[in-house]
């Protein structure tokens, strides 16, 4: 033995888990949405993920380099997972600038003021998303139609997302059953074919990666599922009450960016609670929420806004929720 | 669906090299050192003094309360000196040590290999015999078997759990003692059952020793009301706890003891040390104990007297690894790291693990991403990151409120965390904190 | 226009109703402070360290104006200085404290205390402490990981990397006794600060039989109690293989320091030591000296200053 014994308090032996493993993972959880995306929106979904993942890294460094003053870590894989959910949340034709922007407030803003991973309170790419959304509303809201390499990065055609044709036909108070004339079949939706955001629209390739995350344990079941399953109930309830005027729980869950939002940016582990009664109730919370601002507000889509709103209970929801202990005592 | 405890658990590779290694015997050394100290409670008291003959199986420390045990000589010689030496505790001890002069054993000691089933003791005796015999949990944690034994007043015993889980990785030193001394064992449960008055036992058994599972069922049939009750392998099953919630389903309430839910647990290395203390009139002075590890030369399960220098076991089993990092008394997840080889063996070496130092050396510590694993593998229920972040704060209050003082120090919550936080290392100084804080209040 | 006026007439008319009710509101919730606290707190450092045994500067203030005798209340880092003032807006006899400073009785450097293992858990002297008697074969010495110098409030430790040691800034250390509580091994003390800083102590707090200590490091307390014999003041006791030197007896006279076998007692602040008393000093002789001594002067006031 050539060097001195090693003592150190027990365990000896760790399970060889990693934040990278878990993040790579992540990724690769992603690459179906992506490849269905690159499919569906051709050079522009290209250019638009490329963009994203790059500007994410580059501010990341600048930022923990230069303002924190910090050695940057950027091989724990968690800027890279920013950039795609970021590129996911944007529409395919969306111009460099904006994206730019994105990625720095994405960073900066989301992640980085709070100092770095692990310490932010909100999704960080939703920020971005949402800042986005709210500043640059015609270019957020004007999405390409998937046409494949077809499609134009800048200038293509453009049309409304299922959702927005809902929102717009109910507002002219035309009935229900008229306007589902113009969506897309339920198979079309399934398979990615409508308009929408980048990464939103494949429901196959996101529950692919659902898939795949549930199997290599990467996160567990308990959000992803009450998210859908409320969303499916609240939705169903009242599509049953009144059938003209509240679209059904399968059109919810198809449409927009529910799926991605469910699968990819509610389940990050910074911003969600650690227990799995905690998950439960943030998932309920993003469900209701989600289906509040669909039906009832004034925009058209809302997993974005509802993941922000709960993302900011979730420390309150860390304090109060306790997971359930062995041999609590029953009062 | 094999059953197995309610909440939290992790699935640490098995390794269990020694598991087909029959048990050898190891030579008895030149000189072996017999801390005073090897049990969980009061120290015991010398009673021989330099220059003293002693045989084996003599008394040579005196239990000295109630939660302490007798210790035995477990060489016969010359009493060498009694002083202070480093053992497996990391610090320097009180130690009696013996220089070994043939292998004279006291006369009562019935040393013949023939089974006997026969209980002819009566409870009390049955008891006092174990008492004397200075029998601890053999699993490791050294609990002095006749406390648990003495029911308290207004609690009864409904059956007893004899925990052959080994649910450590790497070690199968229990496994080898059901595979070569399975009567022995049933017969030491029956005189625990006698012991305690309860006509029903269960020994649990993970299911990845399914030749002493079979082994164990077939012996069974012989024994009245003893129960083989297979479980799904995982890691922390061995824990009192989660043993009773996985073999009868009851939770025991946090701060109490087993009796609280009527059962009592004992290590089936001690349901053995039980058999050969009453059936044979053998003190606890040798024990069975695994040594492995990857780069060993022999991972073998030994037979050996306390006191025998850990260097003389790892010479047996092939000699020390180049690679060495890490000398583990115990199993990887629980055990205690030795500072030298010098240590003597001990009544809790339940194994000794040579970890290479590429594996043993631990992983730069990174910030939480608070994926929330910790709690999902947390056997008790608790919230590990939180209770870690408090103990380095000092939030002893807070940490109290958060139930650290139910946590038993398992380790699944540093095995499992992807940021190779050592979230155990601050619960467990947490926790020492706030149980001095406890004391003090009373 | 008169939306303007209106604007002004509006906000004007609620800034007044609004300054009324507070002015009740204040006067009905009035909370009498004795105004000597505010002033007592004006003087102290404003540290927080707690080194007066309150939570806070605010705190000991109060505790002071409560107090009928503040002649056992000390603020040590403001030190006689402040208290003297404090005393004086109280109206109290100027009580003065013997200044202190934190003194490391450990002296186990990497070279005099060899390593027989390697610790590889959480970085922290209280984990280590619990779990085992450290890297060496002293289980009473420092063990190395800093914990007193992160609980210094007032960057007066560090650790020296060479030595593996904390070392305590004489001029920063405010004898908060933060260190002093923080270390698990008590190795850390405060000590009479003495005339021109000037101490001797034992740097040892290793309670093994000789022989133990020694093997584990070569400049340890064996306990031998030459030191005992010497003092003419009785400063010095011995318990446990362990000598201490009471401070408030210690006259300084340097006698115990030569006749320690392992030279475990420190002496600070000393000027060179002359190689024969009895000679009478010449320059050269000076001259010559002084570069033998310093090195060892030197030396002891980077581990212990």
């Amino acid at each position: 033995m050539n060097s001195k014994v090693l003592v150190a308090p027990s365990p000896h032996v760790h399970g060889g888990d990693s934040i990278q493993k878990n993040m790579y993972g992540v990724v690769f959880a992603m690459l179906p949405a992506l490849v269905f995306s690159f499919v569906y929106f051709g050079m522009g979904a290209i250019i638009v993920t490329l963009t994203a993942v790059a500007s994410c890294y580059l501010f990341e460094f600048l930022i923990s380099k230069y303002l924190l003053k910090k050695v940057p870590t950027l091989n724990d894989g968690s800027a890279l997972i920013t950039g795609i959910l970021l590129a996911f949340n944007v529409p395919a034709n969306l111009p460099i600038w904006i994206i730019l922007i994105g990625a720095l407030v994405a960073i900066g803003i989301g992640k980085m003021t709070f100092g770095g991973l692990g310490n932010n309170v909100f999704n960080p790419a939703l920020v971005g998303r949402v800042f986005l959304l709210i500043s640059f509303p015609v270019q957020m809201t004007s999405w390409p139609k998937p046409l494949g390499f077809n499609t134009a990065y800048l200038d293509a055609e453009t049309g409304a997302t299922p959702l927005a044709i809902i929102k717009e036909g109910l507002k002219k108070g035309e009935p229900l059953s008229q306007l589902m004339h113009d969506i897309p079949s339920n198979m079309d939706l399934f398979m990615g074919n409508m308009g929408g955001s980048m990464g939103e629209i494949a429901g196959v390739a996101l529950l692919l990666g659902l898939l795949y995350m549930l199997f290599k344990k990467i996160i567990s079941w308990h959000i992803p599922l009450t998210i859908l399953g409320t969303v499916a109930i609240f939705s169903g309830i009242l599509h049953m009450a009144n059938p003209e005027a509240y679209a059904g729980p399968l059109f919810h869950i198809l449409t927009g960016g529910l799926l991605l939002g469910a699968i990819f940016m509610a389940t990050d582990y910074v911003t969600s609670p650690m227990s799995h009664k905690g998950m439960i109730i943030y998932g309920i919370g993003i469900g209701l929420l989600t289906v509040i601002i669909r039906v009832f507000g004034a925009y058209p889509e809302g997993v974005s806004f509802a993941i922000l709103i709960m993302n900011a209970f979730v420390p309150l929801i860390n304090v109060y929720v306790k997971p359930k202990r062995f041999g609590e005592k029953r009062k | 669906m094999l059953k197995t405890f309610s909440l939290g658990g992790i699935h640490p590779a098995g390794n269990k090299l020694s598991a087909s290694s029959a048990i050898q015997v190891l030579p008895i050394p030149e000189i072996v050192s017999i801390p005073i100290s090897q049990h969980i409670g009061a120290p015991a008291t010398p009673v021989v003094k330099k220059n003293d003959e002693v045989k084996v199986g003599q008394l040579i420390a005196k239990s000295s309360g109630f939660v302490s045990a007798n210790i035995h000589s477990s060489v016969s010689g010359t009493v060498f000196k009694v002083d202070d030496i480093m053992d497996s505790s990391g610090f320097r001890r009180t130690a009696i040590i013996i220089k070994v002069d043939g292998d004279e054993w006291l006369e009562t000691i019935d040393r013949s290999e023939t089974l006997v089933t026969e209980i002819s003791a009566s409870k009390e005796e049955i008891i006092a015999k174990i008492a004397e015999a200075g029998i601890v949990g053999l699993g490791g944690a050294t609990f002095p078997a006749h406390v648990k034994l003495s029911v308290p007043p207004g609690k009864t015993a409904e059956v007893l759990i004899i925990n052959a889980v080994e649910c450590e990785p790497y070690l199968t030193s229990d496994h080898r003692v059901m595979l070569e001394k399975g009567d022995e064992v049933l017969v030491g449960t029956q005189i625990l059952m006698k012991a305690l008055g309860v006509n029903k036992a269960i020994i649990g058994i993970e299911n990845n020793k399914p030749d002493a599972i079979a082994h164990l069922t077939k012996l069974a049939v012989n024994y009245q009301g003893i129960e083989i009750c297979p479980l799904k392998t995982q890691y922390p099953q061995g824990g009192e706890k989660q043993l009773i919630s996985a073999t009868i389903k009851r939770e025991i309430p946090s701060g109490a003891l087993p009796i609280e839910v009527g059962a009592v647990v004992q290590n089936v290395g001690s349901a053995f040390a039980v058999y050969e203390a009453v059936q044979k009139n053998k003190p606890l002075f040798e024990r069975i104990a695994t040594i492995t590890g990857k780069s060993l030369k022999n991972p073998s399960n030994w037979r050996f007297r306390i006191g025998t220098p850990v260097k003389d076991l790892i010479d047996a089993a092939g000699g020390l690894p180049e690679d060495t990092g890490k000398i583990i008394g115990g199993g990887p997840m629980m055990g205690k790291a030795l500072t030298t080889v010098e240590v003597p063996l001990t009544k809790g070496s339940s194994g000794l693990l040579l970890l290479p130092r590429e594996e043993a050396l631990r992983k730069e510590s990174k910030p939480c991403i608070r994926c929330g694993k910790c709690v999902s593998a947390c056997p008790m229920g608790l919230e590990p990151f939180l209770l870690m972040v408090l103990a380095d704060k000092k939030e002893y209050e807070r940490l109290e409120n958060n139930a650290v003082m139910d946590c038993m120090e398992c380790g699944s919550c540093s095995f499992t965390c992807p940021a190779n936080r050592p979230l155990l290392d601050y619960i467990r100084m947490g926790k020492g904190k706030v149980g001095q804080i406890m004391r003090s209040r009373k | 226009m008169s939306i303007i006026v209106i604007t002004i007439l509006a906000l004007c008319a609620i800034g007044v109703t609004a300054a009324i009710i507070l002015y009740f509101v204040a006067q009905k919730f009035k909370v009498y402070e004795d105004p000597r606290i505010d002033e007592v707190e004006e003087v102290l450092p404003a540290a927080n360290c707690g080194g007066c045994g309150y939570p806070g500067c605010r705190g000991f203030a109060e505790a002071l104006v409560k107090a009928d005798d503040i002649s056992k209340m000390n603020c040590p880092v403001g030190g006689a200085t402040v208290m003297s003032q404090v005393a004086s807006i109280l109206g109290h006899e100027i009580s003065a404290a013997e200044p202190t400073v934190a003194v490391v009785r450990c002296n186990g450097t990497c070279e005099n205390r060899p390593k027989t293992n390697q610790y590889d858990g959480a970085a922290s002297c209280t984990i280590a402490a619990t779990l085992y008697s450290g890297e060496t074969g002293c289980q009473y010495g420092c063990l190395g990981l800093g914990e007193c110098v992160e609980a210094c409030n007032f960057d007066a430790m560090y650790m020296d990397k060479e030595t593996g040691l904390p070392v305590i800034i004489e001029d920063k250390c405010v004898s908060c006794g933060a260190c002093v509580k923080a270390c698990p091994n008590n190795i850390i003390e405060l000590r009479n600060k003495g005339p021109k800083s000037r101490r001797i102590f034992v740097s040892c707090v290793n309670k093994d039989k000789g022989a133990v200590a020694k093997k584990a490091c070569d400049v340890a307390c064996i306990g031998c109690g030459k030191c005992v014999k010497e003092c003419p003041f009785g400063a010095i006791t011995l318990e446990n293989n362990l000598a201490y030197i009471d401070y408030t007896k210690c006259k300084l006279c340097r006698k115990c320091v030569v006749v320690c076998p392992t030279h475990a007692i420190h002496e600070l602040n000393f000027p060179p030591r002359k190689e024969k008393p009895a000679d009478k000093p010449s320059a050269e002789a000076k001259a010559e000296e002084a570069p033998k001594a310093k090195p060892t002067a030197n030396d002891e006031t980077t581990e212990n200053k």
